[in-house]
């Protein structure tokens, strides 16, 4: 959990950099898009790095909450936190609901953007005598559709939590604590994932009201 | 000092696979300064007088130093106060006329025995399997013959501080023993006489931990919270650092 938690939480903050580059208009933007592509097995690689921790995690994950549950067959009645120390928070009693909307959330992305239209469809932009394809009109375009926007921001709230309790609490199932470090890696969670969460809604709001399509 | 009128309610199973209930009970004159313990012996008394039947819970010292106490009260294991066992919480934390919810600790692992008891005999066989030093090791040596540092003289002192309660499994929302056994463990990893069985104590412990069916952590940290000695989660940590270095053969 914890070691493919965070290898997505690094993919997830490199993607963030990346599409920064949508601010910067189609041809860096394209151009970069087509510069990952081009670099074949590299890229495989990494995909296959992802694509195994993400299945590794999810098994995990949910073969995690199934015993859990099973662990207290009698519910109580009445249960509540005491406050500090706790770390029981709303992201932490929610991380198989936030998950599993990540989880429908990256396989809608990926039809949309990495198996969306491409070049046979038109998408298509001359970067130095290339065709390549233009992935920023399809984001344009796909950011003009409020339906996808909300829920594109919606999931990313979710992204956000799931950090806010992932990120710390994976150096503490690795077993890396410390009185002094821990409360500094807790808070740190709390600013990766609103960074994450703020960062990529900032990008579907500023197309949906800002980027002419 | 005036007395309290308090409404308790209790759950009531009259045994191990029976469905449990809540029994509503009024009590007038409860004295401030009872322990939570000694107003439920009033309550008791009460239900002797009318006939019906005691109540069951768990108890022995009364000072907060055995873990025979229980109970989640107001749906916090051991109650509101921080760092107190159920036995040292005094009624003076309550107000006249409020309304008490007082159910037991659940876990699949912690079998309801009677009303307000469980069975926390799984900690048990979790110690049988390594939570002590096999060898004799005699009378108490000189001091500073083994050099210990201060550092982790303290944090082993601060884990052995636990007193088995089950509180923290209580509180889990996994229902996990991390923090039990995590605490049992790290106090022999930070000290010189534990290391020899170091290895194969975590492996036994946790192996067995899991053969009892409690839940995995997930690092909630309520344990923590509703611990009455305050056990730091960080020997949960330990836990698993030794646990994975021992399970790769490095320890
Ligand atoms: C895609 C579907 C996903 C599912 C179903 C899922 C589910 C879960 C669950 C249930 C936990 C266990 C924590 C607990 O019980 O409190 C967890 C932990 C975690 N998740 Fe996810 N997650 C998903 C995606 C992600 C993504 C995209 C990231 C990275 C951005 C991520 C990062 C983490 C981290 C770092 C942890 C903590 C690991 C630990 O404490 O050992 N997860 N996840
Ligand atoms: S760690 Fe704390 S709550 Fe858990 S059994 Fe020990 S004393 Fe009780
Ligand atoms: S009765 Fe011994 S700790 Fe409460």
């Amino acid at each position: 959990m914890a070691v493919t938690g965070l290898i997505w939480v690094i993919f997830v903050m490199v993607h963030l950099v990346e599409n920064l580059l949508l601010f910067a208009g189609p041809e860096p933007y394209n151009r970069y898009a087509h510069f990952l592509v081009s670099l074949g097995p590299l890229l495989w690689l990494a995909e296959l790095i992802l694509l195994v921790a993400l299945v590794a995690h999810v098994t995990a994950a949910i073969s995690l909450v199934l015993e859990n549950r099973a662990a207290r067959p009698q519910r109580y009645v009445k249960l509540r936190s005491k406050g500090e120390p706790s770390k029981r928070t709303f992201a932490s009693m929610s991380m198989i609901f936030t998950g599993l909307t990540l989880l429908l959330f990256l396989i809608i992305h990926l039809k949309t953007f990495k198996y969306g239209p491409g070049i046979e469809q038109g998408y298509v932009q001359v970067i130095d005598g290339k065709q390549v394809r233009d992935l920023h009109r399809l984001v344009t375009e796909t950011f003009h559709n409020p339906i996808y926007v909300i829920w594109y921001v919606f999931a990313l709230v979710f992204l956000g939590f799931h950090v806010r309790h992932g990120f710390w609490s994976a150096f503490q199932s690795w077993g890396a604590a410390h009185p002094r470090y821990t409360p500094i890696l807790y808070s740190l969670g709390a600013l990766v994932g609103v960074a994450l969460a703020v960062g990529f809604i900032f990008i579907p709001i500023w197309f949906y009201f800002f980027v002419g399509g | 000092m005036s007395l309290m009128t308090l409404h308790l309610k209790v759950w009531r199973q009259a045994g191990p696979d029976q469905p449990g209930r809540f029994e509503t009970y009024t009590l007038n004159n409860v004295n401030p300064h009872m322990s939570f313990l000694e107003m439920l012996d009033v309550l008791n008394e009460q239900l002797i007088k009318e006939g019906k039947e005691p109540v069951e819970y768990d108890n022995d010292c009364r000072e907060g130093i055995c873990g025979m106490c229980s109970l989640v009260i107001n749906g916090i294991p051991h109650g509101q106060l921080p760092r107190t066992a159920t036995c040292q919480l005094h009624m003076r934390h309550f107000n006249d006329g409020d309304t008490i919810t007082i159910e037991p600790f659940r876990a699949r692992a912690f079998p309801v025995v009677k009303d307000l008891v469980v069975d926390r005999s799984a900690f048990d066989r979790i110690i049988a399997r390594g939570g002590y030093i096999s060898v004799n090791t005699g009378s108490a040596p000189d001091a500073n013959t083994i050099p210990v540092a201060k550092e982790k003289a303290d944090a082993a002192m601060d884990a052995a501080e636990c007193i088995g309660c089950g509180a923290c499994v209580a509180a889990c929302p996994n229902a996990s023993a991390a923090l039990f056994v995590g605490a049992k463990i790290s106090q022999y990893i930070l000290l010189p006489q534990g290391q020899p069985e170091r290895p194969r104590r975590v492996l036994r412990m946790v192996a067995q931990m899991d053969e009892e069916k409690f839940g995995a952590c997930s690092n909630h940290g309520e344990c923590e919270a509703v611990c009455p000695k305050g056990i730091s989660i960080i020997n949960i940590a330990r836990m698993r650092k030794d646990y994975r270095k021992a399970a790769l053969g490095l320890l």
